[in-house]
C-alpha cells in the first residue's frame, strides 16, 4: 500500500507538528508514508474567493504530486472536501469553457485516492483504537467541511472515545460554523468574530483543556480569538491526541 | 467598491443600502437585536428539526421538490402559456410584466380603474421585492399591510428582515410602543391600556385589521404556487389574514413572480407537505386558500372576488434561468428554513442583506435579480462561511455554497451573464484589484513548490519578528485574534532532515499540459 501525505500548506508552513503527528501515528499503524515534495496548496483560498481559474494550475499539480500513490491522506477536512467536491467542478467548467478536458481527467484519477484522516482511519485502516494516550478533558468541534461536506459522522468521536486517558465532553452547539470560512475572516471580521467568540463561550462552558478539530484554518481562527481573550483553553489537532502515547505524549 | 458591468441590471439595489460586512458591523453590535434573532432562530430551527425528522420520506419528498421545480422550470414559457389559459378560462385576467415599473403600472391602473383609494394586502415577497405600496402611495392610493408581522413593519416604517417572520428584528415591547404611537393615524388606535402580552398584541392588531377588511374593495395578494393546468393560485398562511383579503373584496389582483408556477395540481401534495415543516414546523399550516379565477357566483351573492387580475412577475427571473449554475435559486419556495439555520444571518440580521429577500437565500437571488453592480450585491457572494448548513435544510436542495462560488467569481473575475435576455460578459469588479494580485501571487508562489519552502525559511528566520498586528488588510484579522506562532521549522524541512528526501515519485517534473 503505498500511501502519501498531503499535509497541505497550512500545516506545512505554520503547523508541522500535524504533520509530523500524522508520520508518527500511521507508522505505528505499520503504514508506510511518503511526503512527495511536489506538492503545495489545493487551490482552496483562490476557489472559495472566485479565484477559480487561478487554482487550475494547483489542481494539476496536486493532481500530479500524488500520482501513482494508492492512498492520499490529509489531516484536513476543507482540502479533502476541496478535492472532492470542487476538482471534478473545476473540470466540468474548463471542459464547458472548451479549454479541453485535462483538469477533468486529472481530477477523476485524483478524487476516489483521497481521505481525510479519520476517513483514512476508519474506512481503510478499519481502526478506532489507535493505542493513543492523552490523560486530559477534550471538547471536540467538527468543522463544517468535515460534517457537511464529507460526511464524516461519527468517526472523529469514536477515535477520540477510544483514546486512553482522554475525557470526551460533548460541545454545545458543536455543529455550528466557527466563522473561519477562510478569506469571510478577513471579508467580514465582524461577524467572524461573533460567531468564534460564541463558539469559544460554549468550549469554555464545558470546562474541558483541549478544543479539538480536524482542520488548523478554524482552529487558528479560534486559537488567534482564545489567546488574544488570554483564557487557559488551547486548541489542538485530532492528529497530534491520537499521535500522543505514553512515551511520547503531546505537549 | 464599485463595479463595472456591462449591460443594465434590471433593478439596481437602492444606493442607500451599504456593503454587507459595513451593515453588518452595526447589527453584530446590537445586544438587543442579536439577542432576539438568536432566540427566534433557534426557537424555530429546533422546532423544525423535530417536525421534519417525524417524516421517514424526508429526503425523497425533498427530491421530488426538486424535481417537480427543475421540470417546470426547464418548460417554463409552456406552463406559463398554459396557466394564462387556465386562468383565462377561469374568467381571471393574465398580465404580464417584465420590470419593477411595469408592474406597479399595472397594479396602479387596475386599482385606480375600479375607483378605489385604498387596498388590504396579504403577505407578498413579490410586490415588496416591486416597491408596490410605494408606487400606489405615489398614486395616492393606501396599502395595507394585514400579516401581523407585515403590519408592525409597515406602522414601524421598517423594513422585513426574514421571509416569514417579518419583524423578527423586533421584540414585545417594541411591537407595543409601534402600536400606541401609530395605529392611530392609519386607522383604530390601539386600546390605551395596552400591555405587551402576546395575546393583547394580537387582539389590537385584529381589532385594527378587521375594519380595513369589512371595508377594503380591493386586494392585492401574493401566492406561494400557481397550478398551470388548472389555473388555481394557491396561499399558504397562518393567521387568517389572506382568508380575509382573499374572499372579502370585489377585485383581487395577484402580482407573482413566474418561478411559482408548477404543472399540475397533484404536484402541489410535495410542496404541502414541505413547506409548512420546513417554515413554521407545522405539520400542517393553518389556513390554505385556493382559488380559481373569480368567485362562482362572480360576486353576486358576495361569494369572493368579481373581478380577479394576475401579475407575472419577471424582473431579472429569466436572466436567472439562462445561468445553469444560478437558476437553481428559483427552486425556492420561500420556507425560510435556510436564514434560520445560517450564522451569518444570526448575527448580521435581515437588514444587513439590502433585499426582502435576506439570509442565504437572499445572498444568492439579490445579486442574480439586480446585478452584481451595486456595493451590496458584489459582498452579498462573499456574506457567507460557505459552512452548508443551508443546503442541509433546503426542501429542494438549493446549492446555496455552490450558486455562491460560482457568484463570487462573477464578481471577482467577470463572465458571461444574461441581462434583459442580451447575453453579455462582464468586467472584474473594480475593488478587486489589489485582491486578484494577492491571489496571483500566491499561486505562483505555491505552484514553485522550491520558492515556498525558501519563503517558509525566510518567515522562520523572521519570526521573533512577529507583530502583534497585520498592518493593511490584515488588520482585519489581528483586530480581534492572534497570528499564529511561526514555528522554527516548515513540515517540508522536518521531513527532509528527518527521513531524507522523497522515495522514488513526487520530486519528479511535471507532464504538465499532456492529459495521459
Ligand atoms: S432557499 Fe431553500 S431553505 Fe431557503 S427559503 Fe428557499 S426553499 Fe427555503
Amino acid at each position: 500500500m503505498r500511501v502519501a501525505l498531503f499535509v497541505t500548506c497550512v500545516n506545512d508552513a505554520l503547523y508541522p507538528a500535524t504533520g509530523v503527528a500524522v508520520v508518527r501515528l500511521l507508522e505505528r499503524l505499520g503504514v508506510e508514508v511518503d511526503f512527495p515534495a511536489a506538492q503545495s496548496c489545493c487551490g482552496q483560498p483562490q476557489y472559495n474567493t472566485g479565484y477559480r481559474r487561478e487554482s487550475e494550475p494547483l489542481l494539476l499539480r496536486t493532481a500530479d504530486a500524488f500520482a501513482g500513490y494508492d492512498h492520499v491522506v490529509t489531516p484536513s477536512g476543507s482540502c479533502a472536501a476541496m478535492i472532492r467536491e470542487h476538482y471534478p467542478r473545476i473540470g466540468r467548467k474548463a471542459a464547458e469553457e472548451g479549454r479541453g478536458t485535462l483538469w477533468e481527467e486529472r481530477a477523476r484519477e485524483l478524487v476516489p485516492r483521497v481521505y481525510e484522516l479519520t476517513e483514512f482511519l476508519v474506512d481503510v485502516l478499519g481502526v478506532t483504537d489507535v493505542g493513543a494516550y492523552f490523560p486530559h478533558a477534550v471538547t471536540y468541534h467538527p468543522s463544517c467541511h468535515g460534517l457537511r461536506a464529507l460526511g464524516l459522522g461519527e468517526r472523529p468521536r469514536r477515535l477520540l472515545a477510544a483514546v486512553r486517558g482522554l475525557e470526551l465532553i460533548e460541545l454545545p452547539g458543536a455543529e455550528e460554523c466557527c466563522g473561519f470560512g477562510g478569506t469571510f475572516a478577513l471579508k467580514n471580521p465582524d461577524v467572524s468574530t461573533a460567531m468564534g467568540t460564541d463558539k469559544l463561550r460554549n468550549a469554555l462552558g464545558t470546562g474541558a483543556r483541549f478544543l479539538c478539530g480536524a482542520d488548523n484554518s478554524c482552529l487558528t481562527h479560534l486559537d488567534g480569538l482564545l489567546r488574544r481573550a488570554g483564557t487557559p483553553l488551547r486548541t489542538l489537532h485530532l492528529a497530534e491526541i491520537l499521535a500522543s502515547t505514553e512515551e511520547e505524549p503531546a505537549r | 467598491m464599485t463595479a463595472v458591468h456591462l449591460g443594465m441590471p434590471a433593478f439596481p439595489a437602492s444606493p442607500a443600502f451599504p456593503a454587507f460586512p459595513d451593515a453588518a458591523r452595526e447589527a453584530v453590535r446590537d445586544d438587543v437585536l442579536r439577542a432576539n434573532l438568536r432566540h427566534a432562530t433557534h426557537t424555530i430551527r429546533d422546532k423544525r428539526a423535530r417536525a421534519v425528522g417525524e417524516l421517514a420520506d424526508w429526503d425523497r419528498l425533498r427530491a421530488a421538490g426538486k424535481a417537480v421545480k427543475d421540470h417546470t422550470l426547464a418548460h417554463l414559457d409552456r406552463y406559463l402559456l398554459m396557466l394564462e389559459a387556465s386562468v383565462t378560462a377561469a374568467g381571471g385576467t393574465v398580465h404580464w410584466a417584465a420590470d419593477a415599473d411595469e408592474a406597479n403600472r399595472i397594479v396602479t391602473d387596475l386599482v385606480l380603474a375600479t375607483g378605489e383609494r385604498e387596498v388590504v394586502k396579504v403577505k407578498s415577497m413579490a410586490t415588496q421585492e416591486i416597491g408596490l405600496n410605494e408606487a400606489l402611495e405615489a398614486a395616492g392610493i393606501a396599502a395595507y399591510e394585514t400579516d401581523l408581522a407585515e403590519l408592525i413593519v409597515q406602522l414601524g416604517h421598517d423594513r422585513p428582515s426574514h421571509i416569514l417572520v417579518p419583524a423578527i428584528h423586533r421584540n414585545r415591547a417594541e411591537i407595543r410602543e409601534i402600536f400606541t404611537r401609530e395605529m392611530g393615524s392609519w386607522g383604530r388606535p390601539a386600546p390605551a391600556d395596552l400591555d405587551d402580552s402576546p395575546a393583547a398584541l394580537a387582539e389590537a392588531a385584529r381589532l385594527h385589521l378587521r375594519e380595513k377588511f369589512l371595508r377594503a374593495k380591493v386586494a392585492v395578494s401574493g401566492a406561494n404556487f400557481m397550478v398551470a393546468e388548472t389555473g388555481t393560485m394557491v396561499v399558504l398562511e397562518s393567521e387568517g389574514n389572506g382568508r380575509m383579503c382573499l374572499t372579502l373584496p370585489e377585485t383581487l389582483i395577484s402580482v407573482v413572480g413566474i418561478e411559482k408556477v408548477v404543472p399540475t395540481f397533484r404536484d402541489l401534495e410535495v410542496f404541502l407537505q414541505t413547506l409548512p415543516r420546513s417554515s413554521t414546523a407545522e405539520r400542517m399550516n393553518p389556513y390554505t386558500t385556493m382559488w380559481t379565477g373569480p368567485g362562482p357566483s362572480k360576486g353576486a351573492d358576495g361569494d369572493g372576488p368579481s373581478a380577479f387580475h394576475l401579475v407575472l412577475l419577471d424582473n431579472g427571473r429569466t436572466d436567472t434561468l439562462a445561468d445553469a449554475t444560478g437558476r437553481q435559486a428559483l427552486r425556492c419556495i420561500r420556507c425560510s428554513a435556510c436564514l434560520n439555520v445560517c450564522p451569518v444571518y444570526e448575527r448580521a440580521g435581515g437588514h444587513a442583506y439590502g433585499s426582502v429577500y435576506p439570509g442565504p437565500i437572499g445572498a444568492i437571488l439579490s445579486p442574480q435579480l439586480r446585478g452584481t453592480g451595486s456595493p451590496i450585491d458584489a459582498t452579498l457572494p462573499y456574506a457567507s462561511t460557505l459552512c452548508g448548513a443551508c443546503y442541509e435544510v433546503c426542501p429542494v436542495a438549493i446549492d446555496i455554497p455552490e450558486v455562491l462560488l460560482h457568484l463570487r467569481e462573477r464578481v471577482a473575475q467577470g463572465g458571461p451573464v444574461t441581462r434583459r435576455g442580451i447575453r453579455v460578459r462582464l468586467r472584474p469588479a473594480h475593488g478587486h484589484t489589489a485582491e486578484r494580485a494577492a491571489m496571483r501571487a500566491a499561486r505562483r508562489l505555491l505552484d514553485h513548490p522550491g520558492a515556498l519552502r525558501a519563503g517558509e525559511r525566510l518567515l522562520a528566520r523572521a519570526r521573533r519578528l512577529a507583530p502583534r498586528g497585520l498592518p493593511g488588510p490584515g488588520r482585519a484579522w489581528t483586530d480581534t485574534r492572534a497570528l499564529p506562532a511561526i514555528p522554527a521549522e516548515s513540515f517540508r524541512d522536518w521531513w527532509a532532515r528527518e527521513r531524507g528526501s522523497t522515495r522514488e515519485r513526487g520530486t519528479s517534473p511535471r507532464g504538465r499540459g499532456t492529459p495521459r
